[in-house]
């Protein structure tokens, strides 16, 4: 967990804050401001401020050195603004750098229709292109593999060094761009056109290239464009006014009051948050093929955990053995054992565990596998055929007694009542009873559904397991609903019912047949062991393949705007101790009991607009390591949550510009700024 | 100060009691439970068809022009039609501009003394006309409004609406109303001036009129157009304590129904309930100020040697006590009816702070039915940064806000300071606003502030002090009204209409839920962040300089 673990060090690193640095004035350029309306304006006041200020040095006008300040921190808000932009972007790049080289240096064996291989550069392969992977070579292109096995590491891409078996056929025949066989050779059909695979897209997405913005950043924009002319107005009209009570206000305040109301903080963060968000996400090996799939994981109103891995630890143990009427308790434990002696399952082994005595397997012993067909396994051994598995499955085997049949049944039906999976077990043809295999529930698992409960998610347990199995699976883990016997028809028809009642529904899958509902959900995680076909379906790649992150996924989804929310909040609720500190200073000349204002005490007009204009700049790089972070998140209920960021954004924003405010004005008087 | 207080609870409180049923019977009204008075209003019009959100504008749209053409035409030729007794003669064509605008706008500003200006039949047939049909197109809007946003497939039909809401709202109340008042004492004649000897043995012409009946609806509608120029601090419009004490309460009766009328329609009385507290709230914050603020004597009293602690006694009707003044003010400036049961302009510099950031606001009940949507605009942009804030793309009643919704309610919300201050700067810097002012300084700034935000609020109250029937007046502030008043309602309608289109979402413990107290905070908070600052650098300028300058 290569990436994980360095998304941990420090925001301001030495080396993403230089060419954040150069990157701010790069961003100056007009057709890049233009898509962040209020720090276009800003730029447009400050280029007017700069206009007056070489005017009023070419003819000598006072208050040059007052002036020159303010253009410097207009500007200054500007710079803090891309700054924010180009320090997020910042730690995706060298992320994607290394990606790149990876790409570059990629070459392909292309099998010929005749079936020589001719090398050639990667780039040049097209869709429906055969290609050869040998021992040690890197994958050229994604696809999928048509003949062969290998196991292959895909560190490259996630970070994780083990290597995975890759195989034609089934749900394991997708292999990315990049990644390295380490043993063996496969075929592979290139699936991806160049350009468009999924190193390319990782790399947009962690540069953030492709970012587009989100229908909520648009709102947002809107909104904030709309304070703008708001403010706008608020102050274009001041001229109008001051010249009737026969005065003037000079320009340059004009556009210090303008800019220190109009929401610079939230603008100026915007964009950052957004690319932190997908950060978030990608540091936590995620691939989100878009921002909206990232909002929209907030918005989740149900979420479809498959039991096994995500619910339940994956491997299910031994707890009991039941034997039938009649049936001495030694032969079923013996049976049980020698039957799973070749059975290295953990579930094997804990049936072992549990019967207890002799671990080796007798030389005569001949043992039978597991076959999806039969679904048994067991052991041959001179005179004895003892066979165990699934209750039906055994059922089948032979003709049996009915009063046994009968017998086992309720044995089996107790079991799967509790939550359990029974598995028969016969010796030549007698029956001697069942094996209680356990689920064993993930260990704080059932906190997590209470809380998610809390927050007003609905999880759904997807198992194959029959209905009494799963209900009383789902009852001891606490989620709210389950799909028992779960076909991936079932998963599509609950996934279009939650959404037909207004529900946002995520979930996670890898098999092929998994496409439909995961491109159906909301939210659609697909692992990266999946197949080509569930990558493809789904709106994210979870690149550890673990389907318990979809909770977490959940939680960065609301962090994201929650943030954006908060900041907002906190933006706006500046502009009151703004005006305080600026409508004294600007008024107190047309009328001069207006100084009554100055609330703040601050020292003169010109160090109290000076004061404003400045706190407005710096809070900008001051809140960047929350912008990038994301504001804290607990789940909580959606009334507590509003309370809590409400009085922490809201009344913190009242009050911190007031306390910033005076404390510069100190400094800037100190100094004899101003 | 004890009657002060109790007068004031006992009318707000009262009236908040009688507008719970009201409510409910609007919304009754509203959601066709008369089948059969729906029969007849459909067949009046020959059939109502469902109307999506662009009919139902187009439809409201073509009814006030009609209106507008009517009451332009009947104004303009008053000097030749009957019903005449006084014999008014023609008035000025801006005039007649400025008086139709604001009548039809639901405004009731008035650059005119009624008694001197308007024949009978213009005052009844034309005027008296508007202040129905004006309220019932601001109560029917609310309710398609409602409808859209609740749930409903379509808006409903405008022209059955504004027959409900004629016929079976306005009409009854008004009869009420107008029999009551005019038992206590205001006239309901169709005979000419009266001529008479007074005891001083001059003689003297006393107008009068069918002013019963104009008083009553002139409250409930919230138009506060008078019949005659002082308007309710004229004897013959409000004689008696108890006339006062009733058409106050007549005054904030139907915009307060219209809160819960909106909550039964949309199947969230709770929300209502939440809507109405933050109503309630501003209310009774402004109630306190201005009450508070003129315990204070008038500016005249600062340098003179004189005790004076009976409060700021100037421009009051003092048969109806002085708490009364303070009170009216501010009820007719929250909900947008903008009759005077005080001068405004004598107010002092802080009261008179009021009555205008109640018509920023616009929504503290606001008027008939539009009150409530300019509260939708606020609660549009509240939802949206407290849905961020608890981690949620945001959510109205399960209607997702996104760009498009976000677009129209800020164009809407801009419109407000936009017409308030421009209008002001303009008429500030030059001779048109200039000239027509009785104060220099501060408070000449107020009084012009003051007709713009009156005129934009489609309020009508007038600070006075204003020699506004100039021909720049008369089409300015008409434009302003008619801006002010149609932006609002056709943009919510359409941002209902947009909300309509999409797939609604479930609500869950993770929603932010608008039936929390903390909702109504967060309302609370934007309504002052959003409604307020702006208006802050004039109030400023205005009443507050003057404040701080006199009233030391």
């Amino acid at each position: 967990m290569e990436r994980a673990t360095s998304g941990q060090t420090g925001l301001f690193q030495r080396e993403l804050v230089v060419p954040a640095m150069r990157d701010s004035f790069a961003k100056l350029d007009p057709r890049t401001l233009v898509r962040n309306p209020v720090m276009f304006v800003t730029a447009i006041v400050a280029t007017t401020a700069t206009v007056i200020l070489l005017r009023g040095i070419a003819t000598g006008a006072e208050d040059i050195g007052f002036q020159a300040q303010l253009v410097f921190w207009l500007w200054l808000t500007v710079l803090f603004g891309n700054f924010a932009e180009a320090l997020a972007e910042g730690r995706g790049k060298a992320q994607a750098k290394a990606l790149r080289d990876t790409k570059e240096s990629l070459v392909a064996l292309r099998i010929g229709k005749t079936g020589d291989t001719e090398k050639i550069p990667a780039t040049q392969l097209r869709y429906g292109d055969i290609v050869l992977v040998c021992e040690g070579q890197q994958i050229p292109a994604d696809g999928e593999v048509v003949a062969g096995v290998a196991s292959v590491n895909e560190a490259a891409i996630t970070g994780e060094s083990a290597p995975v078996i890759r195989e034609a056929g089934g749900d394991r025949s997708a292999v990315t761009a990049g990644t390295t066989v380490i043993s063996d050779e496969i075929r592979v059909k290139v699936t991806a056109e160049p350009g468009s695979g999924f190193l390319d897209r990782m790399i947009a997405l962690v540069e953030g290239a492709s970012r587009q913005k989100t229908p909520n950043e648009i709102a947002l924009t809107i909104l904030l464009t709309g304070l703008t002319l708001i403010f706008l107005v608020a102050v274009g009209t001041l001229p109008a006014f001051a010249s009737y009570a026969g005065g003037a206000i000079a320009v340059p305040v004009l556009i210090a009051l303008f800019v220190a109301l109009i929401p610079t903080t939230i603008s100026a963060l915007l964009s950052a948050i957004g690319i932190a968000g997908m950060d978030r996400l990608i540091r936590f090996n995620v691939l989100a093929k878009s921002g909206r799939a990232v909002e929209a994981a907030g918005d989740v109103g149900t979420l479809l955990l498959d039991k096994t891995g995500t619910i339940t630890i994956g491997d299910r143990q031994a707890s009991e053995f039941v034997t039938l009427p009649g049936v001495a308790e030694t032969d079923l434990l013996e049976a049980a054992r020698l039957s799973s002696l070749a059975d290295t399952t953990p579930e094997g082994r804990s049936i072992v565990a549990l019967a207890g005595g002799e671990e080796a397997l007798p030389s005569d012993a001949e043992p039978v596998a597991f076959t999806a067909q039969t679904r048994v396994s067991g052991v041959d051994l001179p005179g004895r055929i003892i066979r165990k598995g699934a209750v039906d499955a055994v059922l089948k085997l032979s003709d049996y007694p009915e009063d046994t049949v009968l017998a086992l049944k309720k044995i089996t039906d107790r079991i799967a009542q509790a939550g359990g999976t029974p598995l028969a077990v016969v010796e030549n043809g007698r029956l001697l009873g069942a094996i209680h295999l356990k689920d064993i529930i993930k260990t704080g698992i059932r906190e997590r559904f209470v809380e998610l409960r809390r927050m007003g998610i609905r999880t759904v347990m997807i198992t194959g397991d029959n209905p009494l199995t799963a209900a009383a699976i789902a009852a001891e883990a606490g989620v709210d609903d389950f799909l028992a016997e779960a076909t991936p028809e079932d998963k599509l028809a609950y996934i279009r019912k939650e959404q037909a009642e207004g529900k946002l529904v995520a979930m996670c899958g890898d098999g092929t047949n998994d496409a439909p509902a995961l491109a159906q959900s909301d939210v659609g995680v697909a692992m990266n062991t999946g197949t080509q076909a569930a990558r493809e379906a789904g709106n994210m790649v979870d690149l550890d393949s673990d389907p318990t992150k979809l909770i977490e996924v959940v939680g960065i989804g609301k962090q994201l705007l929650m943030t954006r929310g908060s900041l907002t909040t906190f933006s706006i609720a500046n502009d009151v101790a703004k005006y305080f500190a600026i409508l004294p200073a600007i008024f107190v000349v047309l009328y001069p009991a207006l100084g009554t204002l100055n609330v703040m005490g601050l020292a003169s007009p010109q160090s109290a607009i000076l004061s404003a204009i400045i706190f407005n700049a710096i809070i900008i790089p001051l809140l960047v390591p929350l912008a990038l972070k994301g504001v804290a998140y607990r789940p909580m209920p959606a009334a507590s949550q509003l309370l809590r960021n409400l009085g922490i954004y809201g009344v913190g924003g009242v009050i911190a510009p007031f306390v910033g405010i005076k404390l510069i004005d100190l400094a800037v008087a100190g100094l004899g700024l101003a | 100060m004890l009657s002060a207080i109790l007068t004031t609870i006992l009318i707000v409180g009262g009236t908040a009691l009688l507008a719970w049923p009201l409510g409910i019977y609007m919304a009754g009204l509203f959601s066709g439970r008369f089948a059969s008075a729906d029969g007849l209003f459909a067949r009046t019009v020959g059939g109502a068809p469902e109307q999506d959100w662009k009919q139902y504008s187009i439809a409201l749209f073509a009814f006030n022009i009609v209106m507008f053409g009517f009451v332009f035409a009947l104004l303009a030729t008053q000097h030749m039609l009957p019903f005449n007794p006084d014999g008014q003669g023609a008035a000025s064509l801006d005039l007649v501009f400025n008086t139709t605008a604001s009548f039809t706008t639901n405004t009731n500003l008035q650059h005119y003394s009624a008694e001197s200006t308007w024949s009978y039949l213009a005052q009844i047939g034309g005027l008296m006309w508007l202040q129905f049909v004006s309220a019932a197109t601001g109560i029917a809007a609310l309710a398609a409004l409602a409808r859209g946003i609740g749930g409903k497939p379509t808006m409903g039909n405008f022209f059955v609406d504004v027959q409900r809401a004629s016929f079976c709202v306005l009409l009854p109340l008004a009869m009420i109303v107008a029999a009551v008042i005019a038992l206590n004492g205001v006239p309901m004649t169709l005979q000419g001036a009266a001529q008479v000897t007074t005891l001083e043995g001059v003689a003297q012409t006393i107008a009068r009129g069918p002013a019963a009946a104009f008083v009553a609806i002139k409250q409930l509608g919230t138009n506060g157009g008078g019949f005659f120029g002082p308007n309710s601090t004229h004897p013959l419009e409000n004689p008696t304590f108890w006339s006062n004490a009733f058409e106050m309460v007549a005054i904030i009766l139907i915009p307060m129904a219209c809160v819960w009328m909106f909550g039964r329609i949309i199947g969230r009385p709770k929300h209502a309930m939440v809507v109405f507290g933050v109503m309630a709230a501003l209310l009774l914050i402004k109630l306190v100020a201005s009450v508070g603020f003129e315990t204070a004597p008038t500016q005249a009293f600062m340098d003179l040697p004189v005790t004076q602690d009976v409060g700021n006694l100037e421009g009051k009707e003092l048969r109806l006590g002085a708490t009364t003044g303070p009170l009216w003010a501010v009820l007719t400036t929250s909900t947008s009816n903008g009759s005077v049961g005080a001068m405004h302009d004598s107010l002092n510099p802080l009261t008179g702070l009021v009555p205008m950031a109640g018509m920023w606001l616009n929504e503290t009940f606001g008027g008939v039915g539009v009150g409530m949507i300019n509260m939708f605009l606020y609660i549009v942009v509240a939802v949206f940064v407290a849905g961020m804030m608890v981690g949620r793309t945001p959510e109205y009643l399960g209607h997702r806000i996104e760009g498009r919704e976000m677009r129209l309610a800020v164009l809407a919300l801009i419109s407000h300071p936009v017409l308030i201050l421009g209008g002001t700067a303009l008429f500030a810097a030059t001779a048109w606003g200039q000239d027509t002012l009785n104060n220099a300084g501060a408070h000449g700034f107020s009084e012009i502030l003051y007709e713009f935000s009156s005129a934009a609020a489609n309020n009508g109250s007038g600070f006075e002090g204003l020699g506004d029937n100039t021909v720049p007046w008369n089409i300015a502030t008409g434009l302003v009204m008619l801006i002010g008043r149609y932006l609002p309602i056709i943009v919510p309608l359409a941002i209902v209409g947009s909300l309509m289109a999409k797939r609604r979402s479930a609500e869950s413990a993770g929603t932010l839920s608008v039936e929390s107290s903390t909702f109504g905070v967060m309302l609370f908070i934007t309504i002052l962040i959003f409604g307020a600052l702006t208006f802050f650098p004039a109030a400023a300028l205005g009443p507050i300089a003057e404040h701080l300058t006199s009233m030391r």
